[in-house]
């Protein structure tokens, strides 16, 4: 069953030098428990596709449905991640995944205790933001939003900011939320390993205009090895793929 | 033990331990005495070199008494409990003035702080009667309401006013539009929205401004007191002068010093108390 559908999709703004296409007919349809990643070079328009999902960003022309309902504005049916974990640094750990919940309520107090053994934080529940590390910090905000039950849950490079350890546990980290959680989620980068690493399918973006230009599906079976064959297989496919957006830009360089 | 994720393992661990906690505890009781006893250095040596200096007859007791002789004046004071009145009258009007123009700084800063419109309303004008000296309006509140205690309360919630107006709507505007965002994306409603992101976000400059207020309303206490009452602190001071009573002076004006330290430290209780998570340079 499908959860997402976004149908003829175009999204352009005003800037010093004109009209600026950041999105151009953009068609895509995911489905409910899928991993999607999308990347692409910088500019191309991935994280303003992610924003236009989460309804922060609604001027648009085109169609984006969740569930059969047009997206009107952000929700909490569409948690957010941002590239930086953006806590409450007023409240504790606990207090910042329940927010605007009261940790009194006895369902809600149960879920944020599953919720920090799920994103490994036992023993930090009365931390403050400013003792955690980036990593921690960032797993807090993933379980700030998997509280509200989410249909999808959209990231925004979460894990850009960490170095190469922390990412990889990171991911280790998500990979097991969605496993046992089966929730959808979409997932911006600009690692290729990562977006291997983590998906059904790579949604391949290409820039100016940003448009999708190749999904590419990767089918070897979770969980998966970076050093395996079928993994560097699938890297070889997907850095083809920018080789090509490489060479069409020169083609159109040289147009000038 | 089961190595799954291989290379890993350090990592995570390390990934769990708290980046940023203080040094262990049993030397942090030395180090408050330490600050207590630098605190006291030079205080003392003062003090000392003051005696020194009375007692030899280098300064003239009328300008400058000693301060055993101050502390002697004091006792006296104590004891007839005439002072205990004066101070008690000091402070009510102090807390009392602080209590009218505070809470309505407070309140005006908030609502200016939340709303354009008010602030469009009202802001200027209140910019403009900022700016006017408190000392400039006595003329004018004696003329009003005489020598009463209303001038003197109206002088002080005047002075307590602008700290408080000033620093919370400033608070409420520097609040990280990014965590506006987050609310956002959270659904928080109108209340939790103020609650749960304004207010604790907006808390540091209140309480700055609290501590302004407090220390202008002293300030303006002194200068109501000084431009005539029977009674209070400020009183105690005038009556000595005309009397050439320095000692009685100098005890009026270290009472004033060391009660604007009390409540001082107060508010800075609840800031430490209030601000625990607050990430900044400790010094």
């Amino acid at each position: 069953m499908s959860l997402l559908e976004i149908h003829d999709l175009d999204k352009s703004f005003h800037t010093n030098n004109g009209l600026t296409h950041a999105l151009k007919n953009i068609q895509l349809t995911i489905k409910n428990g899928e991993f999607i990643t999308i990347i692409g070079p910088s500019g191309c328009g991935k994280s303003t596709l992610l924003k236009i999902i989460a309804g922060i960003d609604i001027e648009h022309s085109g169609s984006v449905k969740i569930d059969q309902k047009e997206v009107i504005g952000p929700s909490i049916d569409k948690g957010f991640i941002f590239q930086e974990p953006r806590l409450f640094p007023w409240f504790t750990v606990e207090k910042n995944i329940a927010a605007n919940f009261s940790l009194n309520d006895i369902k809600v107090r149960k879920k944020v205790d599953e919720l920090i053994k799920l994103v490994r934080l036992e023993g930090f529940k009365k931390a403050y933001p400013k003792e955690l590390s980036g990593g921690m910090a960032q797993r807090v905000a993933i379980a700030r939003a998997l509280l509200r039950n989410p249909k999808v849950l959209l990231l925004d490079e979460p894990f850009g900011a960490l170095d190469a350890f922390t990412r990889s546990h990171m991911q280790e980290v998500l990979f097991d939320i969605w496993q046992e959680n089966r929730t959808t989620m979409i997932f911006v980068t600009h690692d290729i390993d990562e977006a291997i690493f983590l998906a059904n399918r790579v949604i391949i973006m290409n820039a100016r205009p940003g448009t999708v230009q190749k999904v590419i599906r990767i089918d070897s079976p979770y969980p998966r090895k970076k050093s395996n064959k079928s993994f560097q297989d699938f890297r070889h496919l997907v850095l083809n793929e920018f080789d090509k957006t490489d060479e069409l830009e020169l083609v159109d360089r040289a147009g000038i | 033990m089961d190595n799954k994720a291989g290379v890993l393992v350090p990592t995570s661990m390390n990934e769990n331990r708290p980046i940023k906690k203080s040094m262990s505890s049993q030397p942090k009781k030395v180090k408050k005495l330490d600050v207590f006893v630098r605190g006291l250095i030079f205080p003392i040596i003062v003090l000392g070199l003051w005696e020194l200096a009375g007692y030899t007859d280098i300064i003239s007791e009328t300008l400058l008494p000693r301060p055993s002789n101050i502390f002697t004046t004091f006792l006296d004071l104590a004891q007839t409990g005439d002072l205990f009145n004066h101070v008690q009258i000091s402070l009510l009007r102090a807390l009392g003035g602080f209590l009218i123009g505070g809470s309505l700084g407070l309140i005006m800063g908030l609502l200016v702080g939340f709303s354009n419109k008010v602030e469009q309303t009202l802001d200027p004008t209140l910019q403009m009667i900022r700016t006017v000296p408190t000392l400039a309006v006595i003329p004018l509140f004696i003329l009003w309401f005489g020598f009463g205690e209303m001038s003197k309360l109206l002088l002080i919630a005047k002075a307590a006013f602008f700290p408080l107006y000033v620093n919370s709507f400033l608070g409420i505007r520097s609040v990280d539009t990014k965590l506006f965002e987050v609310a956002k994306v959270l659904e928080f409603s109108r209340w939790k929205q103020i609650t749960n992101l304004i207010l604790p976000s907006a808390l540091p400059n209140i309480l700055l401004g609290l501590r302004l207020a407090l220390g202008a309303a002293w300030l303006a206490l002194v200068a109501a007191e000084l431009m005539g009452s029977s009674e209070g602190v400020g009183y105690l001071i005038m009556d000595a002068r005309q009397f050439s009573q320095t000692s009685i002076v100098f005890v009026g004006i270290i009472i004033f010093a060391v009660f604007g330290k009390a409540s001082d430290s107060f508010v800075r209780y609840f800031e430490r108390k209030l601000l625990k998570w607050r990430d900044s340079f400790q010094g």
